[in-house]
């Protein structure tokens, strides 16, 4: 394990200069650059709070003032995108460099932390963009914002480590690929973000409380909308559980590098 | 310090298929599955480079050769035996990998030194001189996609070679750019060479491997067939290539009168110009027996004139029946380049002519000899088709005679294409 963080280590100007291919590849060539990045969060704050808290007047128990469940609405956004976001890419990653595995002898880990680097400035955009929403909405933000990069990291570390899973699967088995965004689309439904537990029927409340990502989400919505520090007693097992699938991860990809560039 | 830069010992390269690739899955899991079946791309090859030594790979397309550098680059991982390198091996199986059109040359240079697990600061220390070798002037700080192909193949092979290692692994990734640059990174490579580096070079150009490796290895079917100075190893790459070639039915060839009355025996060697360090061989049935050269009425000239008619006649003794047999003729220059070969498929025409035991056939080629001052070398062959329809060799004489040939004019390269030049009468004139 060391020595696949040293080999990381040394090829960190190329993870560097890999994540700022992505944006320039994105950014190049449009005139206001990495403005479009804080544009679109901020373009998805905007509409959520004029269209939920402007026309539908959505409120959500619990919780006073008008501009609240924007701001619970984006608070389960910012968890679920980084965690989609990790997981999608990471899917593909193999594969699409599968020329580059092949034909040049690199630490393949370097590949999954390319997508982490990719991830978190996403979604560092999409944070600067609810802050910036939620000052101008005149919600009051504490300090307990600073426990965010705490969740972030077990955010990243559930998500990569699935994600290197499913990535390494995807590579033999390319069904994998088909079935992954449609059980994301299932488990996005699954997880209270855009409706809170307490509005589901008595019957099945307890539903959200079987998937795992329940207690992160509703730790960033403690954060970003109660203004309380998050419940970390309830949180121990997840991080314990993405710690163990980071671990299997990283073995995965020791065990299954290998044949992967065989099939590739 | 051991004068060996790379030992190959024993190695194997199984590519295996399984029923369904979660079974592959399960034998991570500690779960033993047997494959469905082993393709072995390559077997049981063992040899070892020298520091600085050059070394070509050559084969068909599928012969392995990709394998044996992608396990020795540490991409593939081995099924059995073992790659030692003592010192940093570095490989170029493709040009501009990693590259991203939107970096400029500059910036793809930092990113794809990375890629290569250079420290930042030796490809910093580099730049300067990456920058100097691909000499594509202020295209180097635009963006790659506006680049030509050869331009971004110049800095990606500038790049490539910007750290000298101990080993280079090169697979085709020289016919790039245009001749003067091709030019310029074969110096490079000498110079890389000339510090000590040792070069395991692939190429389907046996010409190329014949110019720049001393020392060649014939790759086939996974196995390694030969490993031999570069010269004879290219001829038994020829020799396999043109065994595969298919033609039409071989004229009936009549005998020239220089060789009525002979009987067969080997004179071959006692002829003037035979090369004692020819290559000989084949699967026997067969004995390319003598030879007789003519030209201009005068027998074995030399130098024979360019552009004269050249008689190059060969005698064969059949040893066994053998249906439909075929004759080549191959010139080369000194230095391994394939300047002209066919054989009596292709240049005969006409009916076959089958062999009994005993037969002595006689084979003429008759050619005008357009090519420039100089010495070349003659080969000689006779094949037969198998069940397949394949050519295999019974006798191969490869570079058995050397040709003497003068140019009357001064003219430039290997061969005399036979240009005429006019003046035209100019149909305007420009006053003042």
């Amino acid at each position: 394990m060391n020595g696949m963080l040293a080999s990381a280590w040394r090829y960190r100007r190329f993870i560097a200069s890999s994540i700022l291919a992505e944006f320039r590849a994105r950014f190049t060539r449009s005139r206001f650059g990495a403005f479009w990045m804080l544009a679109q969060p901020l373009a998805q704050v905007a509409i959520f709070s004029f269209v939920l808290s402007g026309l539908l007047s959505a409120r959500i128990p619990g919780v006073p003032g008008p501009h609240a469940y924007v701001i619970y609405l984006m608070a389960g956004t910012l968890c679920w995108s980084l965690f989609a976001d990790v997981i999608t890419r990471c899917l593909t990653i193999f594969i699409e460099n599968g020329n580059l595995i092949k034909k040049i002898s690199f630490p393949r880990v370097s590949l999954p932390l390319i997508v982490v680097g990719i991830a978190l400035l996403n979604n560092g955009a999409l944070l600067l963009a609810i802050v910036a929403g939620a000052v101008l909405l005149g919600h009051s933000l504490s300090l307990e914002l600073l426990w965010l990069p705490l969740l972030m990291v077990v955010t990243l570390a559930l998500a990569t480590g699935l994600g290197i899973i499913l990535g390494v699967v995807n590579v033999f088995a390319r069904d994998t690929g088909q079935a992954v965004p449609v059980v994301l689309q299932i488990l996005f439904w699954l997880t209270p973000i855009v409706y809170t537990a307490s509005i589901l029927p008595v019957e099945y409340r307890h539903v959200p409380d079987l998937n795992p990502l329940t207690r992160l989400v509703q730790a960033y919505q403690d954060i970003l909308v109660a203004a309380r520090a998050p419940d970390w007693i309830a949180l121990v097992p997840l991080a314990g559980i993405s710690a163990a699938l980071l671990l299997v991860a990283l073995a995965l990809v020791r065990r299954a590098g290998p044949e992967m560039a065989d099939v590739l | 310090m051991t004068s060996e830069i790379l030992r190959v010992q024993r190695l194997g390269k199984a590519f295996l298929r399984y029923s369904s690739e979660w079974k592959r899955m399960a034998g991570w899991l500690g779960m033993a599955q047997q494959p469905l079946d082993r393709h072995w791309a390559l077997r049981d090859v063992t040899f070892s480079v020298a520091r600085g030594e050059s070394v070509g790979l050559i084969g068909r397309n599928g012969a392995g050769k990709s394998t044996l550098l992608k396990l020795i680059a540490g991409t593939l991982r081995a099924s059995e035996g073992t790659v030692t390198a003592h010192g940093r091996v570095a490989a170029i199986l493709e040009l501009g990998m990693g590259f991203n059109p939107e970096f400029t040359g500059r910036q793809n240079a930092l990113h794809a030194a990375g890629l290569m697990g250079i420290h930042p600061d030796a490809i910093h220390a580099e730049l300067a001189g990456i920058e100097d070798f691909a000499a594509i002037g202020e295209y180097f700080d635009q963006p790659t996609r506006i680049y030509s192909s050869g331009m971004q193949m110049r800095v990606a092979f500038a790049v490539a070679t910007a750290f000298t290692p101990d080993l280079l692994l090169i697979d085709e990734a020289l016919a790039v750019g245009d001749l003067s640059f091709q030019a310029k990174c074969f110096a490079r490579i000498e110079t890389m060479r000339a510090s000590g580096c040792a070069l395991l070079f692939v190429s389907h150009s046996v010409e190329e491997v014949v110019k720049h490796c001393a020392r060649a290895l014939f790759v086939d079917a996974g196995a390694l067939r030969l490993d031999a100075p570069s010269r004879e190893v290219a001829n038994a790459y020829l020799d396999h290539l043109w065994g595969h070639a298919r033609g039409p039915a071989p004229a009936a060839a009549t005998l020239p009168a220089e060789f009525f009355g002979s009987t067969g025996v080997e004179r071959f060697t006692t002829r003037p110009f035979y090369r004692a360090d020819e290559h000989r061989w084949g699967a026997g049935g067969a004995r390319i027996v003598d030879y007789y050269l003519e030209s201009e009425g005068q027998s074995y000239p030399s130098p024979v004139r360019s552009g004269a008619r050249l008689r190059i006649v060969m005698q064969v003794r059949f040893e066994r029946a053998v249906e439909a047999p075929v004759y080549g003729l191959l010139i080369k220059t000194l230095d391994g380049i394939f300047l002209f070969g066919t054989n009596s498929a292709i240049a005969g025409g006409g009916a076959a002519h089958d062999a009994a035991a005993g037969d002595v056939v006689g084979v003429e080629f008759a050619l005008p000899v357009g090519l420039n001052s100089g010495a070349f070398l003659v080969s000689l062959g006779v094949s037969v088709t198998d069940a397949s329809g394949a050519l295999q060799p019974i006798d191969r004489r490869y570079d058995s005679i050397l040709l003497q040939v003068v140019h009357d004019q001064p003219i430039w390269g290997l061969v005399d294409l036979g240009a005429e030049c006019r003046i035209l009468e100019s149909t305007a004139r420009v006053d003042g």
